[in-house]
C-alpha cells in the first residue's frame, strides 16, 4: 500500500513538471499573441517608422532581418556543407580530424555575445567592413556554423554504406558518388538543419548589437555595407531608449509577435520534414 | 584526368574543414589580443577579485567580482528552476506519456526551444518584472530572481530534450528486469532508469547551465544592472553577458574599457569551453557503460 502511495505522489510531481513547463511557456506565448495581434495591421507591415519610432511600421526592420539572415546563409551553408563533406567523407580517422570535431563542438557552445565581440573585432574594426549587413551576417554565419555542420554530418551519416559501395563498385569516382549518391540521399536531412538555423540566426541579438544593428534608420539599406534595424534588435532598443515608452512598447510587442511567427513557423517546417522523412523511411530499409 | 580532378576536389573539401578550426583559433586569439592589455594594466589579480566595476569614472575601476558572482548567482537560479522542470518533464515524457501524448509534447517542447532569448527578456521586463515588484513588495523589479526564474524557464526545453534523449538510450531491458523482480513503475524509475540515465542527464544540466552563462539578452533585459557585489536574489545585479552587451557601444576603441569588455568576454568563453568539455567527458563515459559505442 506504501508502495502504491509513494509511486502515485511520484508520479503526480512528473505531471506537475510538466504541466508547469508547458503552462510558463504557454503564458509566455500567449501575452505574446494577444498583445501582439492588436497593433498587427498591413500599414505595420508595409511602412516605414514615422514620429520618432512612435507610429507607422516597420518594414525596413523585417527587411533587414531577411537580409541578415540570408547573408548569414549564403556564408555557412557552402562552408557548413563542405566541412561536414569532409568529415563524413573524405577524412582519415586521424589526430588532425579528432581536433577538428572537437573545435566545431566547443565553437557551439561559445555565447552569442562572444561571437558578437570577434565580428566587432575582425569585421568592423580589423577588415573595415564597419558597422554593417556584411559585417552582421558573416558574424551570425560563424555562429551557426557548427550547427549547420552537425546536422550536415548526422544527415550524411544516416546514408547507408551500400549506397556508397553500389556505387563505387560501377566505376564511379568518389566526388561522383558524393555529388550523385550521397548529397541527394542526404539531402532533406541537411534540409532540417539549414531550416532549423535559419530560426536561430533570425532570433540572434547579441552577435549583431555591435556588427550591423541601429535602432533608428528612416531608409531601407541600399548596399551590403549599409548598418540595419532589425526585429530583435529592434525589440531591445525599443524597450530601452526612446521617450515614448507606452506606443513604443505596443510597437515592441508588434515586434516579437512578427518574430516568434517567423522563427516557429522555421521550427514547425523542420519537423514536418522530419517526420515525413521518417514516414517514407526513404533508405528502404 | 580523374584522379587530378579527384585530388584537386578533396583537398578543396579539406580547406573548408580546417576553416571552422581557423575560426576558433581566430575567437581565441582576437579575444587574448584585445583582453591582455587590461591583465597587464590592472593586473589579473585585481581585475579578477577586484570588488569596484566603474569603468567610466575617474579615475576608473576595473574589477569584475561583483559581475562574475552576479552571473553565478543567476545561472544557480537558472538551474534551480530548469533542473526540476526539464529533467521531471522528460521522464514524465518518457516513462508515462502514452505515445499519442508523446507524441504531441516531444515536438511542442522542441518548437519552445527555439524561442530567441530577445522575447524572454521583453515577456520579463514587461509582464514578469512588474508583476514581481507589486507582488514581494520590492523596490525594483528587475532582479537576480527574475533573471533567474527567465533564464531557467528559457533553458528548460533544452535540458528536457538532452535529458529525454539519455532516456531513450537506456536499454528496456532494463527496465523489463526491475519489473520481472517485483519491482513497481516509481521503483523501476528512481532506482534503475535514473541511475543508468544519470550521466546523460547531467550532460544535458552542464550545457543548460553552459547556456545560461552565456545568455545575453534576457539578462540584460531583466536583472536591473547594478554592477554591484550581490548581497540578496532581490536587488538588481549585473552579469558577465550584459555588461558588454550594455557598455560595447559607449566604449572608446583602444581605451581600457574596451579591452576590458574583451577580457570579460574571454573568462566567459573560458568558462563556457570548460562546461562544455566536462559534459563531452560525461556523455562519452555515459555512452560506453550503456555500451553504445562512440
Amino acid at each position: 500500500m506504501d508502495k502504491k502511495i509513494k509511486q502515485n505522489l511520484g508520479f503526480l510531481l512528473l505531471l506537475i513538471c510538466i504541466l508547469t513547463t508547458i503552462f510558463f511557456l504557454g503564458i509566455i506565448l500567449y501575452f505574446i499573441v494577444a498583445r501582439g495581434i492588436r497593433i498587427l495591421s498591413w500599414e505595420f507591415l508595409t511602412q516605414v517608422p514615422r514620429k520618432a519610432m512612435t507610429a507607422g511600421g516597420i518594414a525596413p526592420v523585417i527587411v533587414g532581418t531577411f537580409y541578415l539572415t540570408s547573408g548569414a546563409m549564403i556564408f555557412s551553408i557552402p562552408l557548413g556543407l563542405a566541412c561536414a563533406v569532409y568529415l563524413s567523407e573524405y577524412s582519415p580517422k586521424s589526430f588532425i580530424v579528432n581536433i577538428i570535431r572537437i573545435s566545431i563542438n566547443n565553437l557551439a557552445g561559445v555565447p552569442s555575445v562572444v561571437f558578437g565581440l570577434f565580428g566587432l573585432a575582425v569585421f568592423v574594426k580589423y577588415l573595415g567592413f564597419g558597422v554593417s549587413i556584411l559585417s552582421g551576417s558573416l558574424t551570425l554565419g560563424i555562429m551557426v556554423l557548427p550547427s549547420i555542420i552537425s546536422a550536415a554530418q548526422e544527415a550524411l551519416m544516416a546514408v547507408p554504406q551500400s549506397y556508397r559501395e553500389a556505387s563505387l563498385a560501377l566505376g564511379a569516382t568518389l566526388w561522383e558518388t558524393i555529388r550523385k549518391v550521397v548529397l541527394p540521399s542526404a539531402l532533406p536531412g541537411i534540409l532540417t538543419g539549414v531550416i532549423l538555423s535559419i530560426g536561430r540566426v533570425a532570433g540572434e541579438t547579441a552577435p549583431i548589437m555591435f556588427t550591423a544593428a541601429t535602432f533608428y534608420t528612416r531608409r531601407y539599406p541600399n548596399s551590403v555595407f549599409s548598418e540595419v534595424m532589425a526585429l530583435p534588435y529592434h525589440i531591445y532598443a525599443l524597450m530601452t531608449e526612446g521617450v515614448h515608452p507606452e506606443e513604443q512598447t505596443s510597437i515592441a510587442y508588434g515586434c516579437a509577435l512578427i518574430l516568434l511567427i517567423l522563427v516557429l513557423t522555421m521550427s514547425v517546417l523542420a519537423i514536418i520534414l522530419r517526420q515525413r522523412q521518417r514516414s517514407q523511411s526513404y533508405y528502404g530499409t | 584526368m580523374y584522379k587530378k580532378k579527384e585530388n584537386i576536389i578533396r583537398w578543396v573539401f579539406t580547406v573548408f574543414a580546417f576553416s571552422s578550426l581557423l575560426f576558433l583559433v581566430g575567437i581565441m586569439v582576437t579575444l587574448f589580443a584585445a583582453g591582455l592589455p587590461v591583465f597587464q594594466e590592472i593586473g589579473l589579480f585585481n581585475f579578477i577579485f577586484g570588488k569596484d566595476w566603474y569603468p567610466t569614472y575617474n579615475p576608473p575601476d576595473f574589477g569584475i567580482l561583483p559581475l562574475i558572482l552576479a552571473s553565478f548567482l543567476v545561472t544557480i537560479g537558472a538551474v534551480l528552476v530548469c533542473v526540476p522542470l526539464g529533467v521531471g518533464s522528460a521522464l514524465f515524457i518518457n516513462e508515462l506519456a502514452t505515445h499519442k501524448q508523446r507524441a504531441i509534447l516531444k515536438p511542442i517542447i522542441e518548437i519552445l526551444a527555439g524561442i530567441p532569448s530577445i522575447v524572454y527578456g521583453f515577456f520579463g521586463m514587461v509582464i514578469v518584472a512588474p508583476y514581481l515588484q507589486r507582488l514581494l513588495n520590492i523596490p525594483v523589479g528587475q532582479t537576480a530572481f527574475t533573471g533567474s526564474l527567465m533564464l531557467g524557464i528559457m533553458a528548460t526545453p533544452t535540458v528536457c530534450s538532452i535529458s529525454e534523449d539519455a532516456l531513450s538510450f537506456v536499454p528496456n531491458s532494463f527496465r523489463e528486469a526491475s519489473l520481472a523482480l517485483g519491482g513497481n513503475r516509481w521503483q523501476t524509475l528512481t532506482k534503475v532508469i535514473i541511475p543508468s540515465a544519470g550521466s546523460g542527464i547531467s550532460t544535458g544540466v552542464i550545457l543548460g547551465m553552459s547556456r545560461a552563462v552565456g545568455e545575453t539578452m534576457t539578462v540584460l533585459m531583466v536583472t536591473g544592472g547594478a554592477a554591484v557585489i550581490p548581497t540578496s536574489f532581490f536587488k538588481p545585479v549585473r552579469p558577465m553577458t550584459s555588461t558588454i552587451a550594455a557598455e560595447m557601444g559607449e566604449t572608446v576603441v583602444g581605451s581600457t574599457h574596451y579591452h576590458s569588455l574583451f577580457a570579460i568576454g574571454l573568462i566567459l568563453f573560458l568558462i563556457t569551453l570548460l562546461f562544455n568539455i566536462i559534459a563531452e567527458i560525461i556523455s562519452r563515459r555515459y555512452r560506453l557503460k550503456l555500451g553504445l559505442g562512440r
